[in-house]
């Protein structure tokens, strides 16, 4: 009973090993990596694991409160920023191990020539409430 | 209309209808919609019989919901209008329910789901968010839970300790949604007491019990956490802490010692000191040594610890600390608390940020970095 997201990154993360950009693969293939994704959404719902996800567009704006009265600042994109964030999927389940279990399956997804991209991902636990027994 | 009572006879009806021969998993179902179905009619017309009618009304949607299914598969089955009369139970029922919830075979957030649908007749709904998850998610792993229970013999006797865990779990998990999980589980561990002469069961209950006293002073109106030697105890539900104590000293006294008695002593004796500065924490090391022979947990070796610093003084502490893994959750923590009582203010600040930084929930991270802000500033 711990939350985990999984983040995949556009950019930022370490290089995969089937590392094709998508926009190189077949139809098919982003095809079979959609339902990959859909397939693998579904299987958490029927495991009672599955809180949310979402992808996000590569585009987005940077914002700063500028002083009372003012609208606030927009800036960006900043081409030195390294992280890009693609997207998320939050579970809620037993423990660290079966959080690491399902991102490895997660990365698996396949890619180019049908073959699993290997991409990493990253695993974040969620800060919780306090326990009612701490002393 | 007392939603409590009407949940309280939850675990009543089901077994009525498992023991007339329904499957769990069908049987469960029916009752969840008996509850609702209750929640509808009884404010205008409240039955006498309240148990009676829960069953009534659970049994005919049980038959129904069973022949529908027949007729869907193209069977023809009948299936009798009348229950067979049921063997007289070798072990009570509520009980047996209880352990099947419990069961090895789940995992503990099934077990925890399932216990508090079957036996604590909360609705899916209720359970998805307290737990902070949709509400589908939570009915797949209901589902999923009872399909796994579904071969489990009704009669055989369970293991209470898999029941305890289960319980324990569900209090610990605090309080989200419109559901007080504590509380509930407060109320689950006293049915489960009252069917069962366990003094574990009995140690759980005075656990629950002593620190659910304190939970009114346990956080301040800013939500930040308020540490027990700094808690109001004004505050403590006194009435709350007696029977806890009550409880404890009969199971104690029975001489079958086990950790949950053994946490609810340290609890007890939390509880019993006027000022945070008269806590009896000689007695209270002696309680964990005791905590030590009961189980491997390094999680009671950090709090003996910390016992020791206070009783001993934080060198004692600290070397307590060192030979315990510094991998350990909230060893940083406990570390910076023993530096700043030896006077070390620059490690304490820096071993707060760094537990600030490891703090698996955000109430205590807040905790944390006050305290690493609080000596900074004190330095200079």
């Amino acid at each position: 009973m711990a939350k985990y997201l999984l983040l995949k990154h556009y950019r930022g993360a370490p290089a995969a090993v089937n590392d094709v950009p998508m926009d190189r693969w077949t139809p098919e293939e982003i095809s079979a990596h959609m339902q990959y994704m859909q397939d693998f959404a579904d299987r958490l719902e029927k495991t009672g694991e599955f809180v949310d996800g979402q992808a996000l567009a590569p585009e987005g704006s940077w914002v700063r409160y500028d002083g009372e009265g003012r609208p606030p600042v927009t800036d960006g994109p900043f081409a030195e920023t390294k992280d890009l964030i693609a997207g998320w999927m939050i579970i809620d389940v037993d423990g660290h191990d079966r959080a690491v279990e399902l991102a490895g399956e997660l990365s698996a997804a396949p890619g180019a020539g049908g073959k699993p991209i290997h991409e990493w991902l990253e695993v974040r636990p969620f800060l919780t409430a306090p326990p009612t027994v701490t002393e | 209309m007392d939603e409590l009572l009407l949940r309280s006879l939850t675990p009543g009806v089901l077994a009525v209808l498992v023991r007339r021969g329904a499957d769990f998993a069908a049987a469960e179902d029916a009752v969840q919609d008996a509850l609702v179905a209750a929640v509808r009619v009884w404010p205008g017309d409240t039955p006498r019989d309240p148990k009676g009618w829960l069953v009534t009304v659970a049994w005919r949607r049980f038959l129904d919901a069973a022949r529908a299914d027949a007729s869907r598969r193209r069977r023809e089955d009948r299936l009798d209008e009348e229950p067979a009369p049921g063997p007289a139970p070798a072990v009570d029922d509520t009980l047996q329910l209880y352990f099947l919830c419990a069961h090895p075979s789940l995992t503990p957030s099934s077990a925890v789901a399932l216990t508090l649908r079957a036996v604590g007749g909360l609705t899916t709904r209720q359970i998805a968010r307290a737990y902070l998850v949709p509400e589908t998610t939570m009915a797949q792993r209901i589902s999923r839970a009872k399909r796994t229970v579904s071969g489990v013999r009704f009669d055989r006797p369970g293991d209470v300790s898999t029941v305890l865990r289960v319980l324990y779990l569900v209090f610990n998990e605090g309080y989200f949604g419109d559901v007080d999980l504590a509380a509930e589980a407060i109320r689950l561990t006293r049915q489960l007491a009252a069917a069962i002469d366990h003094p574990e069961v009995a140690g759980l209950l005075a656990l629950m019990l002593l620190h659910h006293a304190r939970r009114a002073s346990r956080t301040a109106p800013d939500g930040s956490l308020v540490p027990l030697a700094e808690q109001d105890r004004g505050r403590w539900d006194t009435g709350m802490i007696a029977e806890g104590v009550e409880i404890l000293q009969a199971a104690l006294a029975r001489d079958r010692l086990g950790e949950f008695q053994a946490q609810a002593a340290v609890a007890a004796l939390h509880a019993d000191a006027p000022t945070a500065e008269e806590t009896d924490w000689v007695q209270i090391v002696e309680w964990y040594d005791e905590l030590a022979g009961l189980t491997d947990s390094p999680v009671v070796r950090l709090n003996r610890a910390v016992a020791v610093g206070e009783a001993d003084g934080p060198r004692a502490g600290l070397a307590e600390l060192a030979a315990l893994s510094d991998s350990l959750p909230r060893h940083t923590a406990v570390a910076a608390y023993l530096h700043e009582r030896d006077g070390d203010l620059p490690a304490a600040a820096r071993l707060y940020a760094e537990a600030a930084h490891k703090a698996p929930t955000l109430a205590e991270r807040d905790h944390l970095t006050r305290q690493a802000a609080r000596i900074n500033a004190e330095r200079g």
